[in-house]
């Protein structure tokens, strides 16, 4: 295998790892601050829902922090030649990530799993707005360093080829960063919100913690309803609509648009077929591309086949994939989510079995859509590390040969296992134990060693 | 501009060495110091709130690295790659060593992830030392500007350096003692009963070594690195720091003895800021010296663009003092002292 392919997945294994973590962090910071305010204004159900969900956050953010340190890490280890000239641009929103997120979280984590007796419940209530906050920041700072990517902004090129900041302004203000910021955002609540909902209808189906449960059921379908919403309109609408404006061969290739055509269909299903150059057993939406894209039924969409070939993204069939099976699920999400929502305004959604085993069984779909999400962006911006700046063949550190790259990628994916393994285990061990019997609130015991003596 | 980053960076590395330096010095104490169930808990509980916010120093460090010397952070991280990796996995078993162990209470559970806690926090602090060594030595920079280091070749400092020679595992050696002497004071300040007095004790076991051998380190750099000389000659200010550095070390041997713990602590974290700014005077006007000294990165030619470092400081500034505030806060609302018969909190 070639040095610059094992880099390349070295990168994108680590990082979709990762964002396995990241996104339920962020998901839940929104949920628990929801919940913790509910409980503010007195509502002591919600405060152990607080405490439930705190204990999931807490393993979820230590497998984040140890497999996000390596992301960083990375960008010098493995891809130094892009470090080395992009550094100036991109390492300023990463560093800012560490100065104004990291600091926060790690300050303020703690308080929120166990400061609790010690801080009260206004102070409570203000370190889990922290916490979402700093969660929250992180993601904003790294979707700006994506944006830059995307579409790099705010930059001159000096004569000897290293690219420097011009504006910093400009890197936040990118055309790219905000829209792609909510839809990333609101992803994340998506899974929030089916992760809360999965285990809570898991225990309503059982019968056990029932009040708990409920309550944290009927927050994650209202706000995990809003989030799939508003993925589709309007944040994955202003998505496209920048892919198609700034990567127009990207937009071609993920709608499977082969041929330049008046009147363009979206494809709903359909496998692309590059020796024909067109879509096989296509299921297709007449003109309603064009639509979306130019609110005109006729409107002229290039095809892929019109563009030089050297700029078409690397892996068309894997990109167009992502990206149908992202919008697919996104259908699906807002389904399931109306429908609880309608049951849950009539009373009657903790009596829907049915509904209740699909809301558990749908747990793994946000992360798979998410992870589309993103292969969907990072394969969208090929063969260009920055767009239209610079290639992903010229970026990756070249003293650094295949072989020793295969040795630490297979290091990795070794590790992973066992980090998957204790996640599992741990997760799967609070869920069994369930939220906190005590009905006070001041026993907070989470991990004073003696959980046989705290009743759960 | 760039001397000023480079002197906020060597702030910025020597606060995470101070900072992180004791929970890793705790963590290879934590075997010797902690026998029962209950004196392990305290341990971990003593750096339970901020092991994670010591560690973001570390992350906050490479990614002003990342934006003020690009050059720097491209070829020193490809470069000890090989390393940065065995230190990237050493990190995960560390943090899973201090949050997952208390997650059951189970001693087979315990036992491991105690043992994962002090082995990864034992290897890390090497790699530290060994990091530091081969920074101030020099590696061997070819014409193209980059390097790449196997893990060691034949541990003498010649041109065709290895990450491990003799000299940096020297260094390395004096990380492990003068990290483990930090956070046997951090715990004779921090914990009651058995731990704080086997702590205090170990500490005063450990000073003479940490002494030798910061003496064999400082002449063993004077040999190997030349420019170490020529730029405190060029910068006799610095002999100062050498002055901070045993003032340190005495005042973190006769505090202890006289009782004040938290001063002794205190002190030692001096000695450490000393022995890290001495380490950058020594590479100074280079951010990574080459073994042929002509090859050598300077702070100069591996900076950023000057605007872009200007820029930097409108939000760097504010954003580590907030990070600071953050720090006293966490610090001041922890207990003077975690009592072995405190169960009731993490």
């Amino acid at each position: 295998m070639e040095a610059l392919t094992i880099h390349r997945f070295q990168f994108a294994f680590t990082v979709t790892y990762h964002y396995i973590f990241a996104q339920l962090t962020m998901g839940l910071a929104l949920l628990i601050f929801v919940l913790k305010t509910m409980a503010l204004r007195g509502d002591p159900v919600a405060n152990q829902a607080v405490r439930f969900w705190a204990k999931i956050l807490g393993v979820t953010f230590v497998m984040g922090v140890v497999t996000g340190i390596p992301m960083e890490f990375q960008f010098g280890t493995n891809w130094s030649r892009f470090s080395e000239a992009a550094g100036g641009v991109i390492g300023q929103t990463l560093a800012m990530e560490g100065v104004f997120a990291f600091f926060l979280e790690s300050a303020f984590l703690y308080l929120l799993l166990y400061g609790e007796r010690r801080l009260g419940q206004r102070g409570h209530w203000v370190v889990a707005l922290l916490v979402f906050i700093g969660t929250w920041l992180s993601g904003f700072f790294i979707v700006c360093t994506n944006a830059w990517m995307q579409h790099p902004v705010g930059y001159e090129i000096t004569p000897d080829g290293v690219i420097k900041l011009a504006s910093l302004s400009a890197l936040f203000t990118n055309p790219w960063a905000i829209p792609q910021y909510l839809h990333t955002m609101v992803g994340a609540v998506i899974t929030g919100s089916f992760m809360m909902a999965a285990i809570s209808a898991f225990y309503v189906l059982r019968g056990e913690h029932v009040a708990t449960a409920r309550r944290s059921s009927s927050v994650a379908v209202v706000v995990g309803l809003i989030a799939s919403v508003l993925a589709a309109m309007p944040t994955g609408d202003i998505q496209a609509g920048l892919i198609y404006k700034h990567q127009p061969v990207t937009f071609a290739a993920m709608e499977g648009h082969f041929h330049t055509e008046d009147g363009a269909g979206l494809v709903l299903i359909g496998q692309p077929n590059m020796q024909k150059m067109h879509l096989d057993n296509p299921v297709v939406l007449p003109k309603v591309l064009s639509f979306l894209t130019h609110q005109r039924w006729d409107a002229t969409i290039v095809g892929l086949s019109d563009y030089d070939r050297k700029l078409w993204p690397d892996n068309v069939e894997l990109l167009y994939y992502s990206y149908h099976v992202m919008a697919g699920l996104g259908t699906f999400f807002t389904g399931i989510m109306m429908l609880s929502v309608f049951f849950l305004w009539r009373r009657k959604l903790h009596e829907q079995r049915w509904l209740l085993w699909a809301l558990m069984l749908f747990l793994p779909f946000p992360f798979i859509a998410n992870t589309a999400g993103w292969m969907t962006a990072e394969l969208g911006r090929q063969p260009w590390l920055v767009y239209g700046l610079m290639r992903t063949a010229d970026g990756h550190s070249t003293q650094v040969s295949a072989g020793n790259a295969l040795f630490t990628l297979l290091g990795f994916m070794g590790l992973y296992v066992v980090v998957s393994a204790l996640y599992f285990f741990l997760t799967t061990r609070i869920i069994a134990r369930g939220p906190e019997s005590d009905p006070t609130g001041h026993e907070f015991e989470i991990n004073a060693g003696e959980p046989e003596k705290a009743g759960a | 501009m760039e001397t000023v980053w480079f002197w906020l960076l060597a702030w910025m590395l020597g606060t995470y060495v101070v900072l992180d330096g004791f929970d890793f010095g705790v963590g290879i104490l934590h075997l010797f110091v902690a026998k029962s169930e209950a004196e392990r808990k305290q341990v971990i509980r003593s750096i339970g709130p901020v092991w994670d916010g010591n560690e973001v120093w570390l992350v906050a460090a490479s990614g002003t690295i990342f934006f003020a010397f690009p050059k720097l952070y491209a070829i020193s991280f490809s470069g000890f790659y090989l390393a940065l990796m065995i230190v990237l996995w050493l990190l995960i078993f560390r943090a899973f060593g201090i949050e997952l162990r208390h997650q059951m209470d189970d001693p087979l559970w315990t036992q491991f992830w105690d043992v994962a806690f002090a082995a990864a926090s034992f290897l890390l602090a090497v790699c530290l030392g060994a990091a530091l060594g081969n920074l101030v030595r020099g590696v061997p920079l070819k014409e193209d500007g980059t390097f790449f280091e196997p893990l060691w070749t034949d541990f003498r400092v010649g041109q065709q350096t290895g990450i491990l020679d003799w000299y940096t595992v020297l260094v390395a050696l004096t990380a492990v003692l003068a990290l483990a002497h930090h956070g046997a004071l951090w715990l004779n300040a921090r914990t009651d009963k058995a731990v704080a007095e086997r702590a205090g004790h170990l500490a005063g076991r450990l000073w003479p070594f940490v002494v030798m051998l910061s003496i064999a380190t400082t002449l063993a750099t004077v040999v190997v690195q030349p420019n170490v000389s020529e730029s405190l000659a060029a910068r006799p200010w610095g002999v100062v720091f050498v002055g901070i550095a045993v003032a340190g070390l005495i005042g973190a041997y006769v505090l202890r003895r006289r009782g004040r713990e938290l001063q002794a602590f205190l002190a030692s974290a001096i000695y450490l800021y000393g022995m890290v700014a001495l380490s950058a005077i020594g590479i100074y006007p280079y951010v990574l010296p080459g073994r042929d000294p002509a090859l050598g990165l300077t702070a100069r030619a591996a900076a950023a663009a000057e605007t872009g470092l200007v820029m930097a400081m409108y939000w760097w500034i504010p954003g580590m003092l907030l990070a600071c505030g953050y720090f006293v806060y966490l610090y001041s609302t922890m207990p003077a002292k975690f009592s072995v018969h405190d169960t009731a909190d993490h």
